[in-house]
């Protein structure tokens, strides 16, 4: 089990590494470079590449960036002189976490009980209607997801507030809107699980024990059929955490993903790849607990490897 | 009947089951009547599909329902007690208590996120018996099944352990609560030939010390000499003939049954002698023949075995056999043609 | 006793019924079905799956349209009229104008020929590349082959959407820059998966006696391995592109896809979804058309894969 998280922390490691160094050298590789504003003047911008450290050798640059990265210095805005990455992030982040662990536990549970319900109900009305839900909802970008939530509770209905981020009504309508997506996929890779594990000859033994069946669909078929959706937790972290770019430019929600948004329409280059940066490896931090997680579920895992 | 030396404690009479499929009803097992005696060991025999593992489920009625359903006539006694008719809640009290179940697949048949000494401890759950005293008698039985270190086993997750243990695992989880049946669904088909051997010492052990009846379910002939006491040769869903193990092996009286015992090799097959397989497939359940179920596989078969189905002769005290050529109008015929003459 | 009057009433039994016949195996192996092909058992079996035969049906004439609608409409797509701004249904205006008065039908299936050809070409490049480097390194495994799998690792843990971004910033956006940008990340989940196939298909009794009978490499991999991967290909294939179309709507809502005028779907969803309280049409008319299609290729997909794979029916 040692060796497991070990090697699991040298691979996130690694990732992060390339990471790193690809975003650098791509930065490099940017049309324009930073100061190609015409109102800025010859001199002017030679000073600011001076100042920035533009004019050294591509080498020292680069080791200089790693060590400003391993201090935590994830650098600074070229468009808003002063304005550092590591103070928006201070400021953005708490939002971004806030909305995407609300939209991840609206997800799983919701999904994993839709799941559950549909597969228990094999066959009639009920599996029906969520089977319906899931297929629709793995066919809505979760942007349009989130407008028509907007355009249905906030404008038509006047139920909720479409726009910011302030008490609990506030956060229905964009996490919903983000977990929507990952919400139905859950519940269709739970449906089909729960329905391949019900076939399996370890349920026909805990039947002839005499196992009562509320006792067989909660110890021994959810909790086999869970295994599947703890594997894609992975991506659907990563899938829900960069929903959070759209979602928090559609309902006006000053997170991370806002502020990305901004950048890349402003071009604001080292802002962007400032965040790309510790968007990446927070989205491989979070692989990685989920693989150390799954680890000590699954017995399998635990103790072979 | 003439056989009823010990007392019977299970009664099967006219069960009937069938599944509705998309394709249609799916007579798998078709007026089957036998009696289990206290203590013995009941051989039952066939080809796959033949209906030998659904009349088994019948008994702890294991075959899901719908689609499956049990003919009218259908009557499973454990003890006296009506089976067919009880619900599910009622079963829960039989199934494991009092009859216990060995699947096929040791590999397949334990939960792989549950450790061995829980899952062997479920069948006391819900059945008023303490923590302690169920780890106590998971613990005594791991060890009567011949595992190894059991304290350490019953903390253990079934993916530790060798095929050859999972078996023994599943017997005890068969055994523990000491039930006085034991269904046994071909529990060494998918093992070692040297540990299907350690395994079925075991079950007759266990049958000796604790007198549990077993019924064993198998395609093996050598199996059936080796274990049984009494067998069932099964065929398209109906018991074909049925005596003791000798009278099977050396007075055999049904065509299928001499098919199977010419198609294995035994030690004293000589070395020139060819086996001969049963030609051709068993019959489609979904539109069963009119007539004896074997008659298209038959070389022996007569125009009558196309039309009606043959009833049940009683050859000699246990021995029975439904076959027309037992009647006495059929040409007699020697069905041992092929094997060691000088056998009878 | 009561079977034997049964018996006597249907009729006594007389000698002739006791004639020896023998057997009749004829009779047993009588069912027997026309032969078809792989491809024509494949195709019966799409065309007997009501969704996803109505999902190829409206997967054609979403093409159809995208290639002719915009030809025979008498308005261009870019046409803006001052006069008939975000306007509703209509028919002058089937679909509406958006605001600056531009004809959403004509745009919608203008946008059709961006979205579809992106989501199918990147998709098919994806399952190319990685069908081929996968296929290789899962039929000759070794040092490269590691090389390769850590690489995909690593690839694998960045996720896709920040590389595309990064791409999709260093080349400009485009409708060329998005398909490269999708297919530096997209490989990967092909070749792996492939890589997987090949590695399960390799140990097989048919490709191992194929080997023994002395059939070059290309020849084994040709006409034993691809053969029996073509179907989980097709299948995937059809489900990577809502991925695709997905990915394209996402760069182009955050302003990195195809630029205005150009429109693609997800660039009319991005201006719907700005006009959403005046004309919630101009959301709801490219949403609608992506969510079909996004639905009917799902759809479709599984309807492949049961098509290929009978034996996987029902599990979903």
């Amino acid at each position: 089990m040692r060796k497991y998280i070990l090697k699991r922390i040298g691979i996130s490691l690694l990732t992060v590494f390339v990471l790193a160094t690809v975003v650098f050298f791509l930065a490099r590789l940017m049309p324009g470079g930073p100061f190609s504003d015409p109102k800025i003047s010859a001199t002017a911008r030679e000073n600011l590449a001076h100042y920035y450290g533009f004019d050294k050798p591509l080498i020292e640059q680069y080791f200089t960036y790693l060590g400003n990265l391993l201090h935590g210095n994830f650098g600074y805005s070229t468009k808003y002189p002063g304005q550092t990455v590591n103070a928006l992030l201070a400021s953005s982040f708490p939002y971004s976490a806030d909305l995407g662990l609300r939209a991840l536990c609206f997800a799983i549970s919701f999904g994993l009980v839709f799941g559950v319900m549909s597969a228990l109900n094999r066959g009639n009305g009920i599996d029906l209607f969520f089977v319906i839900v899931a297929v629709i909802g793995t066919s809505v970008p979760d942007f349009i997801m989130g407008a028509i939530l907007q355009h249905f509770f906030g404008y038509k209905w006047g139920l909720l507030p479409i726009a910011q981020y302030k008490d609990i009504t506030y956060t229905i309508l964009p996490s919903v809107g983000l977990g929507f997506y990952t919400m139905a996929s859950v519940s269709r890779i739970m449906r089909a699980s729960m329905l391949e594990v019900v076939q399996q000859d370890y349920i026909k033994t805990a039947r002839a024990k005499g196992v009562s069946n509320f006792r067989i669909t909660w110890k021994h078929q959810i909790r086999n059929a869970i295994m599947p959706v703890i594997t894609i937790l992975g991506p659907i972290v990563a899938s829900v955490l960069t929903g959070t770019f759209v979602i928090e430019s559609v309902f006006a929600i000053p997170g991370m993903g806002k502020y990305y948004v901004e950048s890349v329409q402003n071009n604001d280059y080292s802002m962007i790849l400032g965040m790309t940066v510790f968007y990446g490896a927070f989205l491989v931090f979070c692989n990685m607990i989920v693989d150390i997680l799954y680890g000590l579920i699954d017995p399998r895992i635990r103790i072979s490897k | 009947m003439a056989e009823n030396k010990a007392e019977n404690i299970l009664e099967i009479s006219h069960l009937e089951f069938s599944f509705r499929t998309y394709g249609g009803v799916v007579k798998s097992v078709r007026d089957v009547s036998f009696n289990l005696r206290q203590g013995e060991i009941l051989g039952i025999v066939g080809e796959s599909g033949c209906g030998k593992s659904v009349t088994c489920s019948c008994i702890l009625k294991l075959n899901p329902e719908p689609p499956g359903f049990f003919g009218k006539d259908s009557s499973i006694k454990y003890k006296g007690e009506e089976i067919v008719t009880k619900t599910n809640r009622e079963m829960r009290r039989i199934r494991g208590a009092e009859i216990g179940f060995i699947f096929q697949d040791p590999m397949t048949s334990l939960n792989p996120t549950m450790t061995v000494g829980k899952q062997i401890e479920e069948v006391f759950v819900g059945r008023g018996v303490t923590g302690a005293e169920a780890k106590r008698r998971a613990l005594e039985i791991l060890t009567l099944v011949g595992i190894n270190e059991p304290e350490r086993r019953y903390k253990q997750y079934p993916h530790e352990l060798s095929g050859g243990m999972k078996q023994r695992v599943v017997i005890a989880i068969a055994m523990v609560a000491k039930p006085s049946i034991i269904i046994a669904d071909e529990p060494t088909t998918s093992l070692d030939v040297t540990i299907e051997a350690q395994i079925l010492d075991l079950l007759k052990e266990l049958r000796d010390k604790i007198g549990t009846s077993i019924i064993l379910i198998t395609h093996d002939l050598g199996v059936i000499a080796k274990m049984c006491d009494r067998v069932l040769v099964m065929y398209g869903g109906r018991i074909a003939e049925r005596g003791t193990v000798d009278q099977i092996f050396y007075e055999t009286a049904h065509p299928y049954t001499a098919g199977l015992m010419r198609s294995i090799a035994t030690l004293d097959t000589a070395k020139d002698e060819k086996l001969v397989p049963i030609d051709g497939t068993p019959p489609d359940l979904f539109a069963p023949p009119p007539g004896c179920p074997f008659a298209a596989r038959c070389e022996y078969a007569m125009k009558v075995c196309y039309e009606r189905p043959p009833k049940e002769t009683q050859l000699a005290p246990e021995h029975r056999c439904c076959c027309w050529l037992l009647h006495e109008k059929a040409p007699k015929v020697d069905l041992r043609r092929g094997r060691g003459e000088g056998q009878a | 006793m009561t079977e034997e009057t049964k018996a006597a009433a249907v009729g006594a039994l007389t000698d002739e019924d006791f004639a020896v016949v023998g057997k009749n195996l004829e009779q047993m192996e009588s069912i027997s079905r026309p032969i078809l092909t792989f491809w024509q058992e494949v195709w019966r079996r799409i065309r007997k799956n009501k969704v996803a035969y109505f999902s190829l049906l409206l997967l054609t004439l979403y093409a159809l349209l995208a290639i002719f609608a915009p030809m025979l409409s008498r308005y261009g797509f870019d046409d803006q009229d001052a006069y008939a701004m975000r306007q509703g249904l209509s028919a002058t205006h089937w679909l509406g104008t958006d605001s600056l008065g531009r004809d959403l039908w004509v745009r919608v299936w203008m946008g059709a020929r961006v979205s579809l050809s992106i989501g199918l070409t990147a998709a098919l490049i994806n399952s190319v590349i990685g069908t081929v480097i996968g296929g290789f390194c899962g039929y000759y495994g070794g040092k490269l082959d590691m090389l390769i799998m850590r690489l995909i690792d690593v690839i694998y843990g960045i996720p896709s959407l920040i590389v595309c971004i990064l791409v999709m910033i260093v080349l400009g956006s485009g409708v060329k820059s998005l398909i490269v940008a999708m297919v530096i990340t997209g490989w990967a989940g092909s070749c792996r998966f492939t890589r997987g196939e090949v590695l399960r298909l390799k140990e097989q009794e048919f490709v191992l006696a194929a080997r023994v009978m002395g059939e070059p490499v290309f020849s084994i991999i040709v006409r034993e391995l691809i053969p029996n991967i073509m179907g989980l290909l097709i299948t995937n294939l059809a489900m990577a592109i809502p991925g695709a179309i997905f990915q394209e709507a996402f760069l182009s809502y955050i302003g990195l896809g195809i630029a205005p005028p150009q429109a693609s779907w997800g660039v009319l969803a991005k201006e719907g979804t700005k006009m959403l309280k005046i004309a919630p049409h101009m959301l709801y008319v490219p949403a609608f058309f992506i969510c079909t299609t996004v639905l009917a290729l799902n759809q479709l997909g599984n309807g492949l894969r049961d098509a290929f794979d009978p034996r996987l029916r029902g599990m979903e």
